[in-house]
């Protein structure tokens, strides 16, 4: 806490500039720094006390402290407090600016070593720091040296006790090594021991059964004997042969037949197997020689390799062998040549599958991950495409009941719900049927309009007809005034008017076509709409006409709208949207597929109409 | 499955003759045969005293009861009851007794092995044999029966005698490499025959029919060796199972190992099928019982029944620590035996006595492990087809196929705990011998059901 206090040492002032002269006063030991560290808090004080204890300069020593001072300064070095003097005996008078300038330099130097006292003093308190903080750092090393030296002395300890075990376990085993082959000497020493005995007993046992023998056997046993009712005859119902030189011939012989159909059958079993074999290992080879071949033209890069260049070596050699039997051969002569173009097979078929792992770990590392992800995308984007379409058959259905449930309530609540719409309405009502009157006289007239028009397509192609006729027949008439030949008329006649007749009819089917299926889609469509159908007959007649149609009701459209808001009631927003909707489900109820989007609407709009404007 | 009734019996004597026709059993001196379709008593005979062993001749006419303590073999036929003979060893004692192929020879052992006395019915020659050798299976006769081997002892040394059975000519006699032969068998080629060392030494030596060393084989000093063998039905393979708890199978071609099988005490391996007999719990109605309860309720309640339960892997099976300071301790693959198809091969090893080892020879892996409740007796495959059966001392028989196995209680009054049993050669019943009773059992002609 002291260190704080001073660096908290306030920045000379007034007081300060006394606690300098004080402490210049006061001889400068290397204790002064640490005596006025101490004496800073009481600063004040001390300054009284100095004041009333010592006062340096009275009003009666003026001149000797003035003089003591330029004493002093001059040996510190600074200029004489006194101006120049002319004269020894004259008393010299006191340079005011000196003294200033003295003053001045003193307060520099003083704050200049202020300066550097603060700096020594914080790097005091640093190296005091640094100190404490080495001093730690020491004795906790010197704790960790004494604890490894423990650990030291103690693994040191154990090192030297297992190494006495383990000398010990040597030694151990050394000795049961020994005494493993003791044993075993004596296992060895007993066993022959053993046999010795055993052979030493055997012989008495010997001479023992053999006296037996004699004692039982030569004594003429009468007990010894067999007691038949009657000899049976053999199994084989042969006599007993006498035991001749001969018959003993016979057993070796027979033993050797014996022996030698064993072998036989071993023979056969074996030849058998390598047969099996054989084949196995042909059969093999074939395999391979045709994976290897149509694999080798696949990449014909490859065709140059040399496995290559040594399978087709081996090939012709295979063709060769086959054509002779090589089954017939004995194993060395084919048995090398088969195993070594086996060998030769297997090492290409063996880099081959090498080379298609490679490839293979390649296609994992690469692209199979991506067709994955692929995959998945085009799945997903599948499913949403999926969602989508139930989405508008869910809308499709909606608007259908829609359509249905409002049907029903134009059809059924003619009389209540228009009472009710009508109050709501009346406005509206009065004004639509104003349109409505409006649209029926443009309707009219449209209908007068259409009906002058058949009647002018009709004209138009009877008078085509007429045209065509006569250009027909002055085609004709020239041409016959062309030909000089009058015999040749009735044979170039014929084809002419012929070529002349189909392109008559064919005129008409083109001009009259037209128009009369015009006429009759427009008598049907007319049926049709006051019928309230909303199937429509589609040809491409229809649908100009539908689009003429729409041309004309376009300004009525408005209207058509209004009356469809009166008969779902939904907001602004909804009413186009609602216009669509009839579209779609007069679409769907058209069997028809090539209806286009615009003429549907245009239908549906006009139907609308003819059956609000109904009742 | 139909179970015959029971039968009086002793000393588990009973056997079916070669030809299936007829069933012959013991009770005390007296023998009984039997029609196996009937399983009415077809001859009645009587012998002079308890009779030790049974045996029919290859041709089933004719019987030959041992009775060893009186030194006594007698023989009888089936077409003439009257017809009698009867063999007397004197004091040369008898130790064995069986007939030679052809079903006109018998062959005595003496005591002490002093010799083999090859007695004929149809002349009146004896011959003997010297020097036949005491050991585990010291005579073997090839499957057609023209040849026999013999093991014998002369000198301290061992030797093999091959005899020509229709004229007991020796045909070859040659010395083994064997400290102390324990064992021969003829492979069923009848070409190749398979001779081993005691069970102090693993060795095993394979001879031609004409007396050639075809191949040695050892798979570890040291140790105790082999136990028992078993040649595969083709004679493709020589399963040798020793007293290291492994059964090493050679080939017929180099005669070299192809693949050894270890029996663990613990199966880790998911694919291997371990069956285990677990007792049924007996939902005792007390209402229902009887009282005072009837004799068959009684035992019925004491006997308990059992079934087989799959086991999920790992399972470790129960073992039996073996007395090491003891002779012929009760550890390594003690039965052996490949299934007629030679398809399987079912082992047991004696330190852990309730398991029977089915392995699959075409893919030389263990297959299935079958765990019981008590030690397994023996057991046998069915000559017909893929299927074994094993008893346990219990009152149960079990049948394992490829198709699954199955445990089934033998109906009988009282605890019948079966010893031993075997197939008629059809494969269509077997014999179930108690100590002191018989049953047939009769199974459906397809699968275990």
């Amino acid at each position: 806490m002291g260190d704080w206090k001073t660096i908290t040492v306030p920045i000379p002032s007034s007081e300060s500039k006394n606690i300098s002269q004080f402490t210049s006063e006061t001889n400068m030991s290397p204790s002064s720094l640490c005596s006025q560290q101490v004496l800073c808090p009481s600063l004040p004080l001390a300054k009284s006390v100095h004041n009333f204890f010592r006062a340096f300069c009275t009003e009666e020593n003026v001149d000797q402290s003035v003089s003591y001072l330029d004493q002093e300064l001059t040996t510190l070095g600074f200029p004489s407090l006194y101006e120049e003097s002319k004269g020894k005996e004259v008393k010299r008078d006191l340079n005011i600016v000196a003294v200033l300038n003295c003053i001045q330099e003193l307060l520099v130097l003083h704050r200049k070593n202020l300066l550097a006292q603060e700096n020594v003093e914080t790097q005091n308190l640093k190296l005091g720091s640094d100190m404490d903080h080495l001093q730690n750092c020491y004795s906790k090393l010197k704790e960790q040296l004494e604890t490894s030296r423990r650990e030291m002395i103690g693994l040191q300890e154990r090192d030297r006790q297992l190494q006495g075990k383990n000398r010990n376990l040597h030694q151990l085993l050394k000795n049961e090594k020994d005494e493993v082959q003791k044993l075993q000497n004596i296992i060895a020493s007993r066993a022959t021991q053993y046999n010795h005995d055993m052979k030493r007993k055997e012989r008495e046992y010997n001479k023992l059964k053999e006296r037996l023998h004699q004692l039982v056997m030569n004594k003429k046993d009468k007990k010894t004997a067999m007691d038949i009712l009657n000899y049976v005859g053999r199994a084989d119902g042969k006599r007993g042969a006498w035991r001749t030189g001969k018959t003993e011939a016979r057993n070796e012989d027979e033993m050797y037949k014996v022996l030698l159909s064993d072998y036989e059958q071993r023979q056969k079993q074996i030849l058998l197997e390598n047969a099996e074999l054989k084949k196995v290992l042909q059969q093999m080879k074939k395999e391979m020689i045709s994976l290897l071949t149509s694999q080798k033209q696949k990449p014909k890069e490859k065709a140059e390799d040399t496995p290559g260049t040594v399978l087709s070596d081996v090939e012709e050699d295979n063709s060769e062998l086959s054509k002779e039997n090589m089954w017939e051969l004995s194993c060395e002569t084919v048995r090398e040549q088969l195993t070594n173009s086996i060998r030769k097979q297997w090492r290409i078929l063996k880099s081959h599958v090498e080379k298609l792992d490679t490839q293979v770990s390649k296609v994992h590392l690469g692209g199979f991950k991506d067709e994955e992800v692929i995959s998945r995308q085009d799945h997903e984007q599948e499913t949403e495409k999926l969602e989508l379409e139930i989405q508008q058959c869910k809308e499709m259905i909606q608007t259908q009941q829609q359509l249905l449930q409002q049907q029903f309530t134009t059809t059924c609540d003619d009389d209540t719900s228009s009472l009710l719409q009508d109050c709501y309405l009346l406005e509206e009502k009065e004004r639509l049927e104003e349109e409505w009157a409006l649209f029926k006289e443009q309707k009219k007239n449209f209908e007068k309009e259409r009906r002058s028009f058949t009647e002018a397509a009709i004209r138009l192609g009877l008078e085509r007809k007429a045209f065509e006729e006569d250009r027909a027949g002055w085609l004709k008439q020239q041409f016959l005034n062309m030909t000089s030949f009058d015999n040749k008329n009735s044979e170039n006649g014929k084809p002419q008017s012929a070529f002349s007749g189909s392109s008559d009819q064919d005129n008409l089917t083109l001009h009259s076509k037209p128009g009369q299926k015009s006429y009759s889609v427009f008598s049907e469509s007319s049926v049709r709409t006051s019928k309230l159908t909303k199937s429509l007959p589609v040809s491409p007649s229809t649908s100009e006409l539908f689009q003429t149609i729409r041309h004309i009701s376009e300004n009525s459209s408005s209207c058509v709208l209004n009356v469809a808001t009166e008969d779902t009631k939904p907001n602004q927003v909804g009413r186009e949207c609602t216009a669509q909707k009839w579209s779609v489900a007069s679409r769907s109820d058209s069997q028809e597929g090539g209806c286009s989007g615009s003429r549907s609407l245009a239908c549906t709009d006009w139907s609308i109409e003819h059956r609000d404007g109904l009742p | 499955m139909n179970f015959s009734e029971v039968f009086k019996l002793s000393n588990q004597l009973s056997k079916f003759s070669p030809n299936g026709k007829f069933l012959a059993s013991c009770v005390q001196y007296r023998l009984v045969v039997r029609d196996v379709s009937t399983l009415q008593i077809f001859q009645l005979y009587t012998c002079l005293d308890q009779i030790h062993h049974l045996e029919w001749s290859a041709d089933s006419l004719f019987i030959l009861c041992a009775m060893y303590k009186r030194g006594l073999v007698q023989v009888w036929s089936l077409e003439q009851p009257e017809w009698h003979c009867k063999i007397d060893e004197g004091s040369a004692g008898l130790v064995a007794s069986c007939w030679s192929p052809d079903g006109r020879h018998i062959l005595n052992t003496t005591e002490f092995h002093l010799r083999i006395t090859v007695w004929s019915l149809c002349t009146k020659s004896v011959s003997y044999i010297k020097y036949p050798k005491a050991c585990q299976q010291g005579i073997s006769f090839t499957k057609d029966g023209r040849y026999m081997a013999l093991a014998e002892r002369r000198d301290c040394k061992d030797y093999i005698s091959l005899f020509v059975c229709s004229d007991w000519q020796l045909l070859r006699h040659f010395e083994t490499d064997t400290q102390d032969l324990a064992g021969i068998e003829w492979g069923p080629n009848g070409c190749v025959l398979a001779a081993w060392d005691s069970c102090l030494e693993y060795k095993i030596l394979l001879y031609s029919l004409d007396g050639r060393l075809l191949s040695t084989y050892s798979a570890y000093e040291w140790s105790l060796g082999i136990k028992a063998i078993a040649w595969s039905p083709s004679s493709q393979f020589l399963a040798i199972g020793s007293y290291d708890e492994k059964v090493r199978i050679l080939n017929h071609v180099t005669w070299k190992m192809i693949t050894e099988f270890g029996h663990p005490t613990t199966i880790n391996n998911p694919k291997i099928v371990v069956y285990k007999e677990t007792e049924k719990s007996q939902n005792l109605e007390m209402e229902n019982l009887p009282f005072p309860p009837t004799r068959a309720a009684a035992s019925s309640l004491f006997s308990t029944e059992s079934k087989y339960e799959v086991v999920s892997s790992p399972v470790s099976l129960q073992t039996l620590k073996p007395l090491t300071d003891r002779p012929n301790p009760k550890i390594g693959i003690g039965v052996l035996a490949f299934s007629p198809d030679n398809c399987f091969l079912a082992t047991r090893n004696d330190n852990i006595p309730n398991a029977v080892w089915i392995w699959d020879i075409q893919k030389l892996k263990l297959f299935v492990v079958l765990e019981h409740l008590s030690a397994v007796r023996s057991f046998q495959w069915d000559p017909q087809q893929a299927r074994l059966a094993v008893c346990t001392g219990r009152s149960q028989v079990y049948l394992w196929s490829p198709a699954g196995c199955v445990s089934v209680q033998v109906p009988a009054e009282g605890d019948f705990q079966i010893l031993s049993l075997c197939w008629h050669r059809s494969g269509d019943s077997m014999a179930l011998l108690s100590k002191d009773q018989l049953c047939l059992c009769y199974l459906e002609n397809e699968g275990v059901k």
